[in-house]
């Protein structure tokens, strides 16, 4: 399955290679009709680059493919806008997420992955200069309304962050925290049973059995990572939510978070957000690409790797830019 | 204009070979050198100078106060006449409080110089005893009854200015007349020494004794429980608020204008004269909330004021320094901004924290001035036992003593000083070790 796809963009990429000249002068006709309406500056540039952003500007935010699908659906954003100040960052954002669905988000640096993650357990509030405005529904509750309080909020999402931040405590204590704050057990022993499944669902117990008070720093990284995403099964989260979590990491440590994500998919909502486009397409089943804060397709994985909607959605999985 | 424009003579700036540009850096190297080991000679220098300035202090301080622990004593055959302590017989521990026990004193005296007979040459010799010997005898017959009707030598102290000059700090040569000991007294001395009955003991009176006027029975006891108290104040008043104070300021205040000024306050504070302070606790705590006078209470509210600053802004950076990581660890995993705080950002706080507490209590420990506005330098001899017994403090102590005339409170200055100087060090040693302990633990 994963070689096929991977096979499928090296040949994808030759045939685009091709086309390359054609499709070059139909853009440059649209361009020069459009230059009056464009900023002078980035029609000075020029380039490929230059001539993309150009047409996005000029299209209205209708994300190509399907946003928005049927079926359970476990979280639901409607118009999600987030400004950090004057910077409006993400724009129009409309989609959902089924599940026990892998949701993988890719696109190139800065366009909006992580902030669009970060909408969806409100760790924005955190942010003073954030504004986000827009519906987001979690099992159809409103996550900004009064009565959803941030805390069981975040309770109910989990995230596991790009750098392993395990806490300086030991490897139990990393793992009971958040059963402990949210009154998950009501005696020692069940804590025991919860730390050391999570522990056991997040593939660590066999490495930390032996010192389980050590501290949770004294870890390798791929150990942290696995640790913190134990920390936050222990929880019982509804959807976890995966800022690069491998991005830190080595390739084998990498491909056993990755076996782990199918495991957790039975039980957990996963979104992630991953610069590696073979890993997108190796463990998720729908992929939303972002650009410059603009959802611009999002489909099912093999779609987007094989044969994107738009014309930037295919620049970007080709490697015409990243 | 580009590079080609400029007209080229030889090799100009841009276009040198590496060969060529090897020998001008090799040509300025020696003044580069030269100019390095004159600023290492410079710092070399800042540091002789100062630990010298150091070296010359400690010496002069040690050479002053080291002779103020011992003390010495005189063995005199008293015998508890049973006439004297317990006339009429009554068994009274209260009768045999208030005895005459310089008699006592007086008649082993006798015992030992029977020569001396005209009134005024027994009145020198009396004086040769601490006007506090009589005092321990009646400690000891309280302790022990059973000494009443037996002879035992014991060893009293002498009076300060002959354990001046024993401890050779008068000069016989002067005349009399310009002389504390008496000729006849340094007589006396010399055959004390000879039979063996002057000895120079630990003085365990600097220690367990509260001031007085005489600085043989004087000790620090009083001032050092003193100090102690108004450190506990302190630290029980200025630590919890202090750290509240970073919290709130460093996680939960919104950033508008008010809390700037707020901030740029609480920074000026921090250097504002300690006696202000002492005026400020004159007026609220004394003549407003109408606390005792000369109390350790007011003595520890007052630098507990002194100290917040500190806690607070070496509090502030502390928290500052904790990684965001953390944080958000914690937030993402459904915890509350308090816990957050409490649960992580604390704990790693805390060495900080407490170092900047402990300097802050250094700090307070060695103020005099606001003590001095709150009536806390006056003379008192008992120890206190509570916060609220009026008390002195060590630097107030040591500043009293400084201004008395005897001889003998000249090396008792030096050496609370010492005992001062000993309290500082162990706080600050303390902070660096707690700092070295607590760095990057994560």
């Amino acid at each position: 399955m994963k070689d096929s796809l991977d096979s499928k963009i090296s040949e994808q990429a030759a045939e685009v290679a091709a086309d390359e000249l054609a499709n070059m002068q139909t853009k440059q006709k649209t361009m020069d009709e459009n230059e009056k309406v464009q900023n002078q500056e980035t029609g000075k540039q020029g380039g490929k680059q230059a001539a993309a952003v150009n047409a996005r500007s000029e299209q209205r935010a209708d994300t190509v493919g399907s946003p928005v699908v049927d079926g359970d659906i476990a979280v639901s954003v409607n118009d999600c806008n987030v400004h950090y100040g004057d910077n409006h960052a993400l724009r129009h954002i409309t989609m959902n997420f089924r599940r026990n669905e892998i949701v993988a988000l890719i696109g190139p640096s800065g366009c909006g992955k992580s902030t669009f993650l970060r909408c969806m357990n409100r760790m924005n509030d955190t942010i003073e200069a954030a504004r986000v405005t827009g519906e987001i529904l979690l099992e159809g509750q409103d996550i900004h309304s009064k009565e959803m309080d941030p805390v069981l909020l975040r309770a109910r999402v989990g995230m596991v962050f790009q750098k392993p931040n395990p806490f300086p405590k030991s490897i139990y204590e990393n793992v009971a925290y958040g059963p402990r704050i949210h009154g998950l057990a009501r005696n020692k022993g069940e804590l025991d049973d919860i730390v050391y499944s999570s522990l056991e669902r997040a593939g660590l117990i066999n490495e930390v059995k032996d010192r389980m008070d050590d501290p949770g720093t004294s870890l390798s990284g791929g150990q942290q990572q696995r640790l913190c995403i134990a920390r936050t099964i222990a929880v019982n989260p509804e959807v976890i939510l995966m800022d690069e979590p491998c991005s830190a990491l080595d390739p084998i440590a990498t491909a056993k978070i990755e076996d782990l994500m199918y495991q957790l998919q039975e039980n957990f909502t996963i979104a992630i957000v991953t610069h590696s486009m073979q890993q997108a397409a190796r463990v998720s089943q729908r992929t939303a690409y972002f650009h410059l804060g603009d959802l611009i397709e999002v489909d099912d994985t093999d779609k987007i790797f094989t044969n994107p909607g738009h014309r930037l959605t295919e620049d970007y999985v080709t490697g015409r830019f990243g | 204009m580009s590079a080609q424009d400029r007209s080229v003579v030889g090799s100009s700036v841009v276009n040198r070979t590496p060969a060529e540009t090897r020998k001008i850096v090799e040509a300025g190297l020696r003044k580069r050198n030269n100019a390095e080991r004159r600023f290492h000679s410079y710092g070399m220098l800042g540091v002789i100078v100062g630990i010298a300035f150091l070296f010359y202090f400690f010496a002069t301080i040690i050479n002053d106060g080291t002779s103020a622990f011992v003390q010495t004593h005189v063995k005199l055959p008293v015998s508890f006449d049973a006439d004297v302590i317990d006339p009429k017989g009554t068994n009274d521990p209260q009768v045999w409080a208030k005895a005459n026990y310089a008699k006592l004193i007086k008649n082993s005296l006798s015992e030992l110089f029977p020569d001396v007979k005209k009134r005024k040459e027994k009145k020198t010799l009396r004086q040769m005893v601490s006007a506090g010997a009589p005092f321990a005898l009646a400690d000891m017959v309280a302790a022990d009854p059973s000494l009443i009707g037996e002879t035992v030598e014991i060893w009293l102290p002498t009076d300060d200015e002959v354990d001046m000059f024993n401890k050779g700090k008068i000069d016989r040569s002067v005349p009399e007349k310009r002389r504390r000991v008496k000729d006849n007294q340094i007589v006396w001395i010399d055959q004390l020494n000879e039979q063996g009955r002057l000895q120079k003991q630990f003085n365990t009176t600097f220690f367990t004794a509260g001031d007085s006027r005489d600085p043989e029975m004087a000790g620090i006891l009083g001032a050092m429980k003193g100090s102690f108290f108004m450190l506990l104040v302190t630290i029980v008043i200025a630590f919890p608020l202090g750290v509240a104070a970073a919290i709130y300021l460093e996680e939960f205040a919104p950033r508008n204008r008010w809390i700037d000024l707020l901030e740029v306050n609480i920074n000026n504070l921090a250097a504002v004269p300690s006696i202000i302070y002492g005026l400020l606790g004159l007026s609220v705590f004394i003549n407003f909330m109408n606390l005792p006078r000369s109390a350790p209470l007011v003595g520890g509210l007052v630098l507990a004021l002194m100290t917040l600053p500190i806690i607070i802004i070496a509090g502030r950076s502390a928290i500052r320094a904790v990684p965001p990581s953390i944080r958000e660890a914690a937030l993402g995993l459904g915890a509350s901004d308090v816990q957050t705080v409490f649960h992580h950002v604390l704990p790693l706080a805390m060495p900080g924290l407490m170092t900047g507490a402990i300097i802050g209590m250094a700090r307070a420990l060695g103020e005099t001035a606001p003590l001095l506005m709150i009536g806390m330098v006056a003379f008192i001899v008992e120890i206190p036992g509570t916060p609220f017994d009026p008390a002195t403090a060590l630097p107030v102590q040591i500043y009293l003593w400084a201004d008395s005339p005897e001889r003998a409170f000249v090396e008792r200055t030096a050496a609370a000083i010492i005992v001062l100087l000993f309290f500082l060090l162990v706080m600050n040693g303390l902070a660096v070790w707690l700092r070295q302990r607590y760095e990057r633990r994560w």
